[in-house]
């Protein structure tokens, strides 16, 4: 060991998540009721600064920092910003519900809180680290499902807790395992390690550790906790459990398969490819016939997953694979989360029945809903068919052109139940008395406008955010 | 400049929908005026263009470095007509929708952005831009099917006509891909220049067959027609002129400016393939629209026969030892005069039907009699677009046919044989409806009144076109000619 990094300039996003989120809990015990949107300025306030500090750190060169179990890269710098700005979208977007209501600054907190283990997830570089972030990316979680104290969201953070401690808990016996025949938790210890390992061994823990990431991800075969937990739980922890661990999620994936085993005779790509195609297809298959439009996305959110995990199979095969996996999820966190803004927007609208007309009545509502899930689609111009195009470019190119040909079917197939609810949106309703139309929440509508404005946009400057990527 | 006809739609589309107290009439006025001056713009394009000079007005701007994929947009020979003929049927169908009531501001930038992506996608000259603008007409021309066409059954209609369609682009995205995985670039000149999967292996089979079917989705050809029928018959009837109009031709303007420059090998060693399926959607769509009672039906189905005929050269353009460069390219040109041809004769009979359609609320042929003693105007456009639709001489459909079937002859004379069956069966088809609604004793399931001066205006001037081009054809063949002798140079490579 020569010397030790732990610049702390490095970490200035992951330093004001934690500033951010002791000083809202502090503020928050000590403001009145109605004075607690002092909390939401300071978090939003630290994101925003967070996100800047990210953007500037793009270009320097990659750090490895605490003894090498942290990695500040890249792809470290797209989580990062996309993380940041996922949090304070969820926080417009709830910004209706949650605003003067009775847990205002733990909602913030907690949100601050999940997205810090979300990013310490995506750039952890060591096993324990990944333990750590997984459940720093978990608990607030857990307390954010049953923060409204209904019958649905008891039930659903039951659920969810059981399902990630038993997750978290194959993840630490997968760790386990692999410290056990490599002497080392960190990865690049591993990668030269594992190769003269036990075959058995590693194979055991390096599935047992994916078991605890698809948990995160909500891929098959652990994504039982998704539409529970998205139907349970308020609109905007809904929309933030759905999208936003995924990042990390995943990332912490690519990392961990990128580094440790691409030597490795374990035919992790193969598998990887597998669970990409079952977790595609069972989510599109489930979403069919949802009539409810959370669980609906829900189901979506699945679907979207195994997409992604694409990028993953391809990791260290495409050169394409990680700017792939970086715009996509991008991409599929902001217009995701203006599906869900726009599901916030209009409270009493649940089934997709309840659409019916929402063109005549909230135009330019009707407009983003429109583009968010003709965007998760994936038609051009919105940012998901850029990530689409180049995962698919990327899973050909690594060899898994099947998998792309089972992507492009089940593509096909989700076109059907986006436009079960886009046609009702449009269809004319029969004349309804102008002060019958139940006003849309506004913060949440500003949010979903943001969210649609952005799908777009990243999607025509895809070019710039591709060439930060690729290095 | 031509970014500016491209995207000057959409953006007075953009304009209407951010004035939301514009009263409709302003709004459909406006509309028309764009397409004018859209379609000037388009005509000074053309009296700038040298036709000897290959691509001209080219612009070619980095846009996602990473794959090579880039905003370069150009125009030649092949896509010059077809930007005219997109032109002269928007200006067509935004004058005949003066007179619809049912949400003008929406239907009116539904319009505006088909306008956009259809000349979008004919000036493209790179892979991911082509697929955008093909993509969002697929979008497009669903919300305009499902918003405003007619009867309950136009959302399934709508819905399938995106599944099928939807899924054909998607087939055409992972050839795009395999393209640009083979020759590193989605630039179609590039790709052009380099015909990287020319070495032959099973991937070049793979990649032409995900670009055939892909563009045989959209054309329609026989068996991938089956989402044409209803998806024609309950759009609403601009929709309907744009979709066999326009849309259809984003398929066979595919095939002449990506399969056959791009993949020239293994073109050839298919061309048969294509040809066999060529004459078998002239002889099939011309004997199911021949059984049609539906005249809205029938009409779709000639499309599908006339589509035929524009496959069959393409695949004879294949045929390098059977036939002459000279045939070959007469073939090619005869393609692209016949997708123009189409695209006018189709446009007005799809806007006739319109008409008929809002007299009487019905298709079905039986219900219909002797309307040429009220409605005189009506049956005379109507007429002429139907002898224009079978290749009478003097119309704009002869000429391509006749250069179609001469061009195709030396390579494939039995199937071309055949082919001219078709023209046989499609004029019996229309003489026989005409006989059926215009001729014998009156009979009409609602009112009677003539064409209005407006649908007049809307679809004479497509007839008076397709007369020009049949009887003066050089200002048309001069621009093609040189560029369908690239493609069949290039063919030939």
């Amino acid at each position: 060991m020569t010397m030790m990094n732990e610049n702390p300039g490095a970490l200035i996003p992951e330093l004001l998540l934690v500033f951010a989120a002791v000083v809202g809990l502090l503020a928050g015990s000590f403001l009145p009721r109605n004075r607690q949107g002092v909390v939401r300025s300071i978090a939003v306030l630290a994101c925003l600064t967070g996100a800047i500090a990210a953007a500037a750190d793009l270009t320097r060169p990659v750090q490895s920092v605490f003894d090498d179990t942290y990695v500040v890269d890249v792809g470290l710098g797209a989580v990062r910003i996309v993380v940041l700005a996922s949090i304070v979208l969820t926080i417009g977007l709830a910004g209706d519900q949650v605003s003067g209501s009775t847990r205002e600054a733990e909602f913030y907190v907690l949100l601050l809180l999940g997205g810090l283990g979300t990013v310490a997830m995506a750039g952890a570089n060591d096993l324990l680290l990944l333990v750590a972030s997984y459940l720093l990316a978990s608990i607030p979680l857990y307390a954010l499902t049953g923060i409204a104290r209904t019958g649905p969201g008891n039930e659903a953070a039951l659920k969810y807790y059981l399902m990630g401690a038993l997750s978290g808990v194959t993840l630490l016996i997968g760790s386990t395992l692999l410290f056990g025949v490599s002497g080392s938790t960190q990865y690049t210890d591993l990668a030269a390690a594992l190769p003269d390992a036990p075959r058995v061994a590693v194979a055991v823990g390096l599935v047992a550790v994916l078991a605890g990431l698809l948990f995160k991800i909500g891929a098959v075969p652990l994504h039982f906790w998704v539409p529970d937990v998205v139907q349970g739980a308020t609109t905007g922890v809904a929309a933030f459990v759905a999208t936003v661990p995924k990042i990390g999620g995943l990332w912490a994936m690519y990392r961990l398969l990128s580094t440790t085993v691409p030597t490795s005779d374990v035919d992790w790509s193969l598998l990887v490819a597998v669970l990409a195609a079952v977790t595609m297809t069972l989510g599109n298959l489930a979403a069919f016939f949802q009539d409810d439009v959370r669980r609906l996305l829900a189901y979506s959110t699945i679907s979207q997953v195994g997409y992604l995990l694409m990028a993953v199979a391809a990791a260290g095969r495409a050169p394409l694979a990680m700017p792939a996996l970086g715009l996509y999820l991008a991409a599929y966190a902001v217009t995701n989360l203006g599906a869900f803004a726009v599901v916030a927007a209009l409270p009493r609208a649940r089934t997709l029945a309840d659409y019916r007309g929402l063109a005549a009545r909230h135009r330019l509502l009707a407009l983003s809903l429109v583009i968010c899930l003709l965007g998760l689609i994936g038609t051009p111009p919105t940012a998901v068919f850029v990530g689409k195009l180049t995962v698919f470019t990327a899973a050909v190119d690594a060899g898994l052109a099947w998998l792309a040909v089972v992507a492009v079917l089940n593509t096909m197939a989700s076109v059907f139940y986006y436009l079960r609810w886009i046609a009702p949106v449009l269809r004319a309703r029969d004349a309804v008395p102008a002060d019958d139309v139940p006003p849309a929440g506004r913060s949440a509508a500003r949010s979903a406008y943001i969210a649609a404005i952005a799908s777009l946009l990243l999607g025509v400057l895809a070019g710039p955010v591709l060439a930060v990527l690729t290095v | 400049m031509l970014s500016i006809v491209v995207f000057l739609p959409l953006a007075v589309g953009l304009v209407l929908l951010a004035l939301p107290r514009l009263p409709d009439r302003a709004v459909r006025w406006t509309w028309v005026a764009v397409s004018v001056l859209d379609l000037a713009l388009v005509i000074a394009l053309w009296i700038g263009y040298d036709p000897a000079g290959g691509i001209g007005y080219e612009t070619d701007i980095a846009w996602i470095p990473t794959v090579s994929a880039g905003y370069h947009v150009g125009v030649d020979g092949l896509s010059l007509p077809l930007l005219a003929m997109t032109g002269v049927l928007f200006l067509a169908c935004s004058v005949y929708s003066l007179r619809e009531q049912r949400r003008v501001r929406a239907y009116a930038v539904l319009f505006l952005l088909l306008h956009t992506v259809s000349l979008g996608l004919f000036v493209s000259l790179d892979l991911i831009l082509f697929f955008v603008f093909f993509d969002v007409s697929i979008v497009a021309m669903y919300f305009v099917i499902a918003g405003w066409g007619h009867g309950e059954r136009a959302r399934s209609s709508a819905l399938m006509f995106f599944l099928y369609t939807f899924l054909g682009s998607l087939v055409l995205l992972l050839g795009f891909i395999g393209l640009y995985l083979a020759g590193g670039t989605f630039d179609i000149v590039e790709l052009t220049a380099a015909a990287p999967l020319d070495g032959g292996g099973p991937l070049a089979g793979l990649v032409l067959a995900a670009l055939v079917i892909g563009f045989a989705i959209k054309t329609p050809t026989v068996p991938f027609h089956t989402w044409l029928p209803p998806a024609h018959s309950d759009a609403p009837a601009a929709g309907s002129a744009i979709l066999a109009g326009v849309l259809l031709k984003m398929g066979t303007f595919g095939f002449v400016r990506i399969v056959l420059p791009i993949m020239p090998e293994t073109w050839r060693q298919y061309a048969w393939v294509i040809i066999a399926v060529g004459v078998v959607s002239v002889v099939y769509g011309a004997l199911v629209a021949l059984a049609q009672t539906d005249l809205k039906r029938m009409i779709a189905y000639t499309s599908v026969n006339h589509m035929g005929y524009v496959i069959l050269a393409v695949g004879a353009a294949g045929l390098v030892a059977g036939s002459s460069e000279q045939a070959r390219t007469l073939a090619v040109t005869g393609a692209v005069t016949q997708m123009v041809s189409h695209g006018l004769i189709t446009g007005a009979l799809f806007l006739l039907t319109g008409v008929l359609y809002a007299r009487g609320a019905t298709y079905d042929m039986a219900a219909y009699g002797g309307l040429a003693r009220p409605a005189p105007r009506f049956a005379l456009l109507f007429a002429a677009a139907a002898f224009a639709s079978l290749g009478l001489p003097g119309f704009s459909g002869f000429i391509a046919e006749f250069q179609i079937f001469t061009g195709s002859l030396p390579g494939a004379p039995v199937p071309t044989a055949i082919a001219v069956l078709g023209i046989v069966v499609t004029a019996a088809l229309f003489l026989l409806a005409y006989q059926r609604v215009f001729l014998g004793e009156t009979r009409v399931p609602g009112a009677t009144d003539d064409l209005t001066a407006v649908e007049s205006w809307a679809i004479a001037p497509l007839i008076v076109a397709t007369v020009v081009i049949g009887v003066l054809p050089r200002f048309l063949l001069d621009v093609i000619e040189p560029a369908a002798r690239t493609v069949v140079e290039l063919v030939a490579r």
